[in-house]
């Protein structure tokens, strides 16, 4: 057999892809070398309330001063830039990349639905149509990436990533940030959720992400007349939290919270003494301590 | 991927990238040894595998534009998404809370090179959603090559040598 020299063998030249996707790799971290901490707000399992969590603590921080930015990770499904009130905002370009959006409390937001002509149609690409499988899920990535790379995020405390459902979601963003400042694993006390999430602690650790915490949405709901306190969920399931991964905060049910947050304004600034709203602003508390070195 | 000349022992060298229209992908190949030439030919699943990833066959020869990739692709992007700085600067309110920093001065690029009446017109043809992208790469290819008019031939020829299809 004739001895062919191997593609590692051989000169850089050809087609450069290797090149352009280091270079790729050079410009996010350039990008996020202006935010202190990149925080993944994740869960595995929908319905979980992870966007309406996500919008609520980037606004408590925002308001209290800190500079935070939230990235809507969940391209087929994005609701932050209504949650945080910049639907309809027109993004300008420059030369240091696009100019995100200022919503509430300051929050600087990108999500796919700023991009797209109408909010209630599905993700679509252009590309041959049949086997978009066989391209769709490097775009998406791609598209995740340029939304941390090319967004002029400026000088930044928190990025917030909301991480689409599923825990491969979670495996493309450590891919994309293998070395997040932190990532919060949201479930709700179902059995269900909880077998689902405890996947995605389960990636999560394999992963050895630094700075991981569970987050318990809708525990329960509070009487807004006696206090009292009523389990929406029978608590089932496995154990999610242990001495690696610990329960960071839980956030009881509350109506007003998505009405408030589906309507631009998140429930934190509307209803700032509500229990959910407080429990919010100790989840953000905690979360500020755990990115203290 | 790379090419290599098994008569010369040379890797090959990119020479020239051709869009059919098809969703297909001409790059050629050249040895730099005995200058024989190939063509690689990709399918409408290869060359759209290969855009996906955010790179161009052979090596970029204009700079990435800000979200390049999502911007081609998308289906359905919203006209008024986006709005250049210089157009922005120039307004005298923006719906919504846009910070207007930097956004005073001229994009210098814009004032180095010309568009002639029929290159504009083709221009405002472009899908408003990547008009804005679109003006910058050919103003960017322009400069590199010390063009100063942007006529409809000078965009026909970036247009093929980068790869545009459809702009």
């Amino acid at each position: 057999m004739r001895q062919i020299r191997t593609y590692h063998e051989v000169g850089p030249a050809g087609a450069s892809i290797p090149e352009q996707v280091a270079e790729q790799q050079e410009r996010l971290s350039r990008r996020l070398a202006t935010v202190r901490s990149l925080v993944g707000v994740a869960s595995g399992k929908g319905g979980v309330g992870k966007s309406a969590l996500t919008a609520n603590l980037a606004a408590v921080l925002a308001a209290g001063g800190y500079r935070v930015g939230a990235l809507d990770a969940d391209l087929n499904g994005p609701s932050l830039a209504r949650m945080l009130g910049v639907s309809g905002t027109r993004l300008v370009v420059g030369d240091e990349g696009i100019t995100p959006p200022v919503g509430a409390a300051g929050v600087r937001v990108v999500s796919m639905e700023l991009f797209q002509e109408r909010a209630d149609a599905p993700l679509r690409w252009k590309g041959p149509d049949a086997d978009g499988w066989v391209w769709r899920n490097v775009i998406e990535t791609g598209t995740l990436r340029e939304f941390l790379s090319d967004v002029a995020w400026g000088e930044l405390d928190v990025l917030f990533v909301d991480v689409a459902p599923g825990t491969d979601r979670i495996a493309r963003l450590l891919d994309l940030i293998p070395d997040p400042g932190a990532l919060m694993v949201v479930t709700t006390p179902s059995e269900m959720a909880r077998r689902v999430v405890a996947r995605s602690l389960r990636l999560v650790r394999e992963a050895g992400v630094r700075r991981a915490g569970l987050v318990e949405n809708m525990t329960g709901w509070v009487c807004p007349d006696c206090g009292a306190h009523t389990d929406l969920f029978e608590r089932a399931g496995p154990a999610l939290d242990d001495d690696a991964i610990a329960c960071w905060g839980e956030i009881p049910f509350d109506p007003r919270l998505a009405r408030s947050t589906d309507g631009g304004i998140p429930f934190v600034l509307s209803q700032p003494e509500a229990p959910a709203a407080r429990a919010i602003r100790q989840l953000g508390v905690r979360l500020l301590e755990e990115l203290t070195p | 991927m790379k090419f290599l000349c098994l008569a010369c022992d040379e890797v090959m060298a990119f020479a020239e990238r051709q869009i059919p229209g098809d969703g297909t992908l001409t790059a050629v190949f050249r040895c730099p040894g005995c200058s024989r030439e190939m063509a690689m030919l990709t399918n409408p699943y290869e060359t759209q595998l290969v855009s996906g990833l955010g790179v161009c066959i052979g090596g970029r020869t204009v700079p990435e534009q800000p979200l390049e990739l999502m911007r081609t692709n998308l289906e359905g992007g919203r006209a008024d998404a986006f709005i250049e700085e210089e157009e922005a600067a120039s307004l005298p309110t923006l719906a919504g809370d846009v910070p207007r920093g930097g956004a005073q001065a001229r994009d210098p690029r814009s004032r180095a090179v010309a568009w002639s009446p029929d290159a504009l017109t083709r221009l405002e043809r472009v899908p408003s959603f990547v008009r804005g992208m679109v003006k910058r790469i050919y103003v960017d290819w322009a400069q590199e090559r010390g063009i100063v008019e942007l006529t409809p031939d000078v965009m026909d020829k970036a247009r093929t040598e980068l790869g545009l299809e459809g702009m």
